[in-house]
């Protein structure tokens, strides 16, 4: 092919006849009943988005008959039942199919272009998330026509939700329907990570990288160390009411708190996964609103990072009123209120943006201000929660009610609402209209507001959350008549959004507009490709900075005008100073993710309601889809030599080891795993302190004679060793031998973990007699579902073997599965240990 | 009666406030002072951001380069907050210390959460009965909170703030009422089915007062000589309500239910539901399911004859 020319960019000579057209059908995404094959990141985001918003409207709904139903004193009009279901339905998906996968999709339809990629690096993986999102959502949410919708509210503490207390199917809906959409989180947050440090323009450092992408990489490695915590939990729960194995039950040794610690370790973090990135956008926002550029980035962009770390420490404020000695409170009473400090630094970042600036009367504009208003005051109501005597009599009042309201619809609402006015010309090609845009915030700003105001006073005059119905006559009657009158006028503003947006929203995918004069790469010229071409990047508003620039990329003068492969590729660059490192060709269209998204739900819907059969099925199907995507869309090999991307580079198209994203994507599962691990842990250590150390195990427990376990530690240790045996076979080609290190490698990890969970059973150990066992067999599942993926990818791994996939060069899927193999291993001995030594190899 | 009617009844004739802004006790006046300040601190901090914003748009040419520097944002953002924050931080943590009370013998009082009520016991003066706390004005008290089946969590706002209840863990909360008076209380923790009709009230009377009503619920019930009351007693013997329900003095001693030695003299039925009189409670025992539907109650609407009905209602009524 005829490559771009060795000279400095941008490059003023025309493009060759051809390219533009190459570029095009590498890209051409699928028409008719074959859209749902799409992959590309433009169209994945706004489907996500508007299955998110779906989702925020059939919530809302539930919301209002809510607010119907507590309009007057003693209403009969919504029985116990379906209150039960509505609350807990309401809260479940506002934060599980809501929030986050509304932030998610703003991540993945925005980072690509402003980071000028042309996508990010595993498009299936997020087009997969996406399905198996949009189907398993949509049967959870629709458990509620058939009153089987979850009925223990969204927190879902046991032992109300234990098999004793809830023997229904409606706990088992949430703990598997969420359970798996939390695993859809983090496959999003990995494609986000990964795509954030490795997919951005040429030049373009950390300390340019537009605050959008600060705030989503804070967002994803939140969801990295948050979700596990609940995946955990869930894990816990589940095995306690299918099995009976007795985490959570006092009678058995258990403890219903341990459940509230794994929960609001994830649950607090959670409120910032979802402010964090609306924040970004603002700060995205602001500058084009008032034309200058954003005050305080390097401030703000810590600040992002500081709330990230801060939010973990906070958990426990959900629990004061648990009977926590008074001085732990203190700490977790100062740690709340140190979360205040960089919150306000972006408050007076954004004002004094404002102050430098020529504000615009838009209506992203008129949004942002409602978001100050509104968030300011929540955040102020969560300071005063986060004052432990205050919490005591505020603690599960409406008063929360209407503090986790402002803060979440000022925090995160209002700013998306913004961003869609500000980035609907992206996709539509047009803005949405001003005047239905206007008409919206005012109703939403005084809906919002007379909703919720109210419920600050019934709240403290006396009226509890999650009840359904109230006498008269103790004075609630007015508020919770002024709060259903607000949530009718907030209801009129979200119909004329969507009004808004069925009249004037078309999704094109081929803007080339920028109406409010932006400054950041993504109001550069796009087709489905993205920017033609891609820029060196050498400020936070390029735009601003070189007006020329749209056009220059428009004609294809920088970086890769065209496709190097005649595939779907997108630049790879270094984490930090963003250097071109390769060009990775990435996947187009194609059925296997989606077959591998209505598998991976249907498996999960088909557990809920017990047809473990049907189950199985989905289970194979989604394995198989998933093996038939890996063999024939990744670990391509160097299907080419060096290609010439312009400005006198030239790159791989293929690259293996620290450099290749996919062992990024590894790397980053694996710190997932790392974390549910140290879960595990954590329920053992908990559940020893909490039972005592003479009750822990509790008195008669037999555990096997020390030299079963310490075979199967050899066993495991050896498996290991058999792995990395494998890797200098591969280097000099031996691939017969290199299929039996691998295969025996599986083998001693079977066997290794075959013995140590024979020696328990054998010893006389059951999982159900106390949490001890329950404990301890937990691991033993957690070190099982490793087996299982083990063989899995061993299988695979020899398969491609067979096949001559794998050589010395073409390597990367036994570089992953090695990977994947060290952790197990060191996972097993660690979980060995936890079960033989702890608790009483700490005396020993 | 029907039940909705019934429901519909003020039942705020007997109920006490349940605001923790209306202190009836030193804990929830020190926490309804904290309260009053925090609000007012809040709302100056609220008033004076929003001028700020204003002042961003509107404010001159000077103080808008004041506002759009780094120093304005470290000042407003970060030095105000934690100067501000520093001393809030001391400020309840004396008031935290203060609230738990440290009198050295409380009046001890055992509140135990069941799906839907409450087991009150007051261990030194062997006294069981439900949904009602009574206590003495300026003595201090002390609750021994626990579950015995879901998590729940007691809430009183004019005598202090909540404290879960929570299987297997004994949680502990000190009190004093200053002043003679009835305050309503709640579960405030989502407990299942029936959680929004699971009250309680708590009774402050004089010492005198206090006396008397323990010495009552000690006093074993009579064989009544009425021979109404008598057909009732005949009623609940019959229709086995002793399998849940105790009663002092009596052959029935069932624990799944309240006990029901004093039940004519409370001033609810069914944790808060129903005020307490005849009609209500022929009623409640006739079909408790459609006035309180999950309950643990069965209904004898069909198993006794309506006179037997009327009978027991009256009969328990008269156990005051």
């Amino acid at each position: 092919m005829s490559g771009p020319s060795a000279g400095p960019l941008p490059n003023p000579l025309p493009r060759p006849d051809g390219e533009l057209a190459a570029l095009e059908r590498a890209w051409e995404g699928p028409r008719g009943w074959r859209f749902p094959t799409e992959v590309n990141n433009a169209w994945i985001g706004v489907l996500y988005l508007g299955t998110a918003l779906l989702f925020f409207v059939l919530a809302g709904l539930l919301a209002l008959l809510m607010r119907v139903q507590l309009s007057v004193a003693g209403n009969d009009l919504i029985g116990h039942d379906l209150y039960n279901q509505l609350f807990t339905t309401h809260g479940t998906v506002m934060m599980f199919l809501f929030a986050v996968p509304a932030m998610e999709a703003m991540g993945v339809y925005l980072l690509p272009a402003m980071l000028a990629a042309r996508d990010l690096p595993f498009p299936r993986l997020s087009a997969f998330a996406y399905w198996a999102y949009a189907i398993g959502g949509l049967v959870f949410f629709s458990s509620i026509f058939y009153g089987a919708a979850p009925d223990g509210g969204w927190f879902m503490n046991p032992p109300l939700t234990s098999k004793q207390y809830s023997p229904g199917v409606n706990a088992d809906f949430w703990l598997l329907g969420i359970g798996f959409i939390e695993i859809s989180a983090i496959a999003g947050a990995i494609e986000i990570i990964i795509g954030i440090l490795r997919n951005r323009a040429p030049g373009m450092t950390l300390a340019r990288m537009p605050i959008f992408a600060w705030a989503m990489l804070v967002f994803a490695g939140m969801i990295v160390f948050a979700f596990p915590a609940v995946i955990w939990g869930t894990i816990l729960l589940e095995l306690e009411r299918a099995f009976d194995w007795p985490f959570f039950r006092a009678e058995r040794g258990g403890d219903p708190l341990l459940w509230q610690h794994l929960f609001w370790f994830f649950g607090h973090p959670e409120v910032y996964i979802i402010f964090l990135p609306a924040a970004g956008m603002v700060s995205m926002i602001l500058p084009t609103m008032v034309r200058a550029r954003l005050l305080g980035y390097g401030l703000v962009a810590m600040a992002l990072v500081g709330t990230g770390f801060l939010s973990f420490g906070l958990w426990v404020h959900h629990m004061y009123a648990t009977g926590i000695p008074p001085l732990s409170l203190s700490f977790f009473s100062a740690a709340s209120f140190a979360v205040a400090v960089p919150t306000g630094i972006q408050v007076f970042a954004w004002i004094g943006t404002i102050a430098l600036g020529r504000p615009r009367a838009e209506v992203p504009m008129l949004f942002i201000l409602g978001f100050l208003f509104i968030f300011v005051l929540g955040g102020l109501t969560g300071v005063m929660v986060a004052v432990v005597p205050f919490d005591w009599q505020a603690h599960d009042t409406h008063f929360i009610v209407a503090h986790l309201h402002y803060v979440l619809i000022g925090g995160m609402v209002f700013p998306l609402i913004a961003a869609l006015y500000y980035w609907a010309p992206l996709p539509a090609g047009r803005p949405l209209s001003k005047r239905l845009g206007t008409t919206a915030f005012w109703l939403l700003f005084l809906g919002i507001n007379l909703t919720f105001f109210p419920m600050h006073i019934s709240g403290l005059m006396g009226m509890p959350r999650r009840i359904y119905t109230y006498p008269a006559g103790m004075g609630l009657d007015l508020w919770n008549q002024l709060s259903t009158a607000g949530a009718v006028i907030a209801a009129a503003g979200i119909a004329v959004i969507v009004w808004d947006l069925i009249r004037n929203f078309r999704v094109t995918n081929h803007a080339g507009v920028n109406p409010d004069g932006a400054g950041t790469l993504e109001w550069l010229p796009q087709g489905s490709y993205a920017a033609r071409s891609i820029p060196r990047v050498s400020s936070l508003e390029p735009l601003w900075d070189d007006p020329a620039l749209p056009e220059q990329v428009r004609q294809g003068q920088h970086f890769l005008p065209g496709t190097a492969t005649g595939r779907r590729e997108t630049l790879v660059t270094s984490p930090l100073e963003a250097e071109p490192q390769y060009v990775a060709i990435i996947p187009g269209p194609g059925w296997a993710h989606v077959i591998a998204a209505i598998g991976t739900a249907g498996f999960f819907l088909s557990l809920t309601v017990e047809l473990v059969w049907l189950a199985a099925a989905f289970g194979a199907v989604a394995v198989a889809a998933m093996l038939h995507w890996l063999w024939t869309g990744t670990d391509l090999g160097p299907i080419r030599d060096q290609v010439d991307i312009g400005g006198g580079l030239r790159l791989p198209v293929y690259v293996t080891g620290r450099e290749a994203v996919g062992q990024w994507a590894m790397a980053v599962l694996l710190i997932v795993d790392g974390v549910i691990f140290a879960c595990l842990a954590f329920t053992h250590g908990y559940l020893w302190l909490v039972g005592g150390d003479a009750a822990w195990p509790p008195a008669g427990t037999a555990l096997p004679d020390p030299a079963a376990p310490a075979l199967a530690a050899v066993l495991v240790a050896a498996s290991g060793g058999a792995m990395r045996l494998a890797e200098p076979l591969l280097r000099r080609g031996h691939s017969g031998l290199m299929i039996l290190a691998v295969l025996a490698a599986l083998v001693l990890l079977l066997l290794g973990l075959g013995a140590d969970l024979l020696a328990l059973w054998r010893a006389g150990l059951r999982p159900t007699a106390h949490s001890f066992g329950a404990a301890i067999y937990a691991n033993q599942f957690w070190q099982g579902l490793h087996a299982a993926a083990a063989t899995v990818m061993t299988l695979y791994l020899v398969a491609r073997i067979g096949a001559g996939l794998i050589d010395p060069v073409r390597r990367l899927t036994f570089d992953n599965v090695r990977l994947f193999w060290s952790y197990t291993a060191v996972q097993a001995l660690a979980g060995m240990a936890l079960t033989h030594l702890f608790p009483r190899g700490l005396w020993a | 009666m029907r039940p909705a009617a019934l429901l519909a009844l003020p039942l705020a004739a007997c109920s006490g406030q349940q605001s923790a802004l209306a202190p009836m006790g030193p804990e929830a006046a020190g926490i309804a002072g904290l309260s009053w300040l925090l609000i007012i601190g809040g709302a100056a901090i609220f008033l004076l951001t929003m001028l700020l914003l204003l002042l961003a748009f509107r404010g001159g040419a000077r103080l808008r380069r004041r506002l759009g520097s780094r120093g304005a944002i470290l000042a407003g953002g970060a030095v105000l907050p934690t100067l501000l924050l520093s001393a809030l931080l001391i400020h309840t943590l004396g008031l935290a210390d203060a609230l738990g009370g440290r009198s050295a013998d409380p009046l001890r009082i055992e509140v135990t959460g069941r799906q839907f009520w409450w087991e009150v016991r007051y261990p030194d003066h062997d006294v069981v009965t439900a949904n009602e706390i009574h206590i003495p004005v300026g003595r201090p008290v002390e609750l021994l909170l626990t579950s015995t089946d879901v998590l729940h969590s007691l809430w009183i706002p004019a005598l202090h703030g909540k404290r879960d209840m929570i299987p297997g863990h004994l949680n502990r909360l000190r009190f004093t009422a200053d002043r003679p008076g009835v305050m309503r209380g709640q579960c405030a923790e989502f407990c299942g089915a029936q959680h929004t009709r699971m009250a309680l009230f708590a009774v402050a009377t004089t010492e005198a007062g206090f006396a008397t009503w323990i010495e009552r619920q000690r006093t074993a019930v009579p064989a009544p000589e009425d021979p109404l009351l008598a057909q009732g007693r005949r009623a609940f013997a019959s229709a086995g309500c002793g399998a849940c329900h105790a009663l002092r003095g009596t052959e029935w001693s069932g624990r799944n239910g309240p006990d029901l030695t004093r039940i004519g003299a409370r001033l609810s039925l069914a944790a808060g539901t129903l005020p307490n009189h005849r009609d209500a409670l022929r009623a409640w025992i006739a079909d408790p399911q459609a006035i309180k539907p999950a309950s643990a109650m069965p209904g004898f609407g069909a198993v006794l004859a309506p006179a037997d009905l009327q009978a027991l209602a009256a009969w328990l009524g008269s156990l005051r």
